[in-house]
């Protein structure tokens, strides 16, 4: 199942925190999506994905240079 | 599971948002936190009074408040009730001192009970605090 966080114009700590609330409502093997614009959670989040034992798939950045999206997969 | 302790003994807006961006940030980490509130912070636990903190520096008898707010509305940063919320979905949690209840006269009916996990004294912050991996004042 591909879940998609969208936190785009938000800023610390909300990336972190929805990106956790949805890691922990997700089953082994569901992929999540998290897409944002603020800077320092695109640091934090593979933090947090690496401290929760969970497995990070890529980090894509968008052509205006400010948008990413994380990809997740709950281990 | 590793553990952050604090204790909250600021009732100041500013502090409130330290004490929960530290809160909700562990929790997202997959730690556990555990906040003691106490003298002045013990008064953002009463029914409606999480935001009701003066500013720490530069009040200005309520101006510096209205400003800060007014400059974080437009940064947009979460408000203290959506971190409040946060916090405790993802678990965290809150100990009330039951010494400043006593001194302050407050009654349990007088704090949010719903967000309150236990009502205690030094020991029962020691029991988190004595195995936790980060402790905090503020």
């Amino acid at each position: 199942m591909g879940i998609i966080v969208d936190v785009k114009g938000e800023t610390c700590p909300i990336p972190l925190i929805e990106t956790r609330k949805a890691i922990r409502k997700m089953n082994s093997g569901d992929e999540l999506e998290v897409i944002g614009n603020h800077d320092a959670s695109k640091a934090e989040i593979p933090m947090a994905v690496e401290s929760l034992g969970e497995e990070l798939l890529r980090i894509e950045d968008e052509s205006d240079g400010k948008t990413w999206h994380i990809f997740i997969k709950k281990t | 599971m590793k553990r952050v302790t604090m204790v909250c003994h600021s009732g100041d807006l500013d502090k409130m948002y330290s004490a929960l961006i530290i809160g909700t940030g562990n929790l997202s980490m997959g730690w556990e936190s555990s906040i003691y509130f106490t003298f002045w912070g013990l008064e953002r636990l009463k029914k409606g009074g999480l935001d009701g903190g003066p500013l720490s520096r530069m009040n200005f008898l309520g101006l510096g408040k209205w400003f800060m707010r007014r400059k974080m509305k437009q940064a947009n940063i979460a408000s203290l009730q959506r971190l409040m919320d946060d916090y405790k979905e993802l678990g965290g949690k809150i100990i009330a001192c039951e010494m400043t209840m006593e001194v302050m006269g407050l009654k349990r009916s007088d704090l949010n009970e719903e967000l309150i996990d236990a009502y205690g004294a030094v020991g029962t912050w020691w029991k988190d605090a004595k195995d936790s991996d980060i402790t905090l004042f503020i």
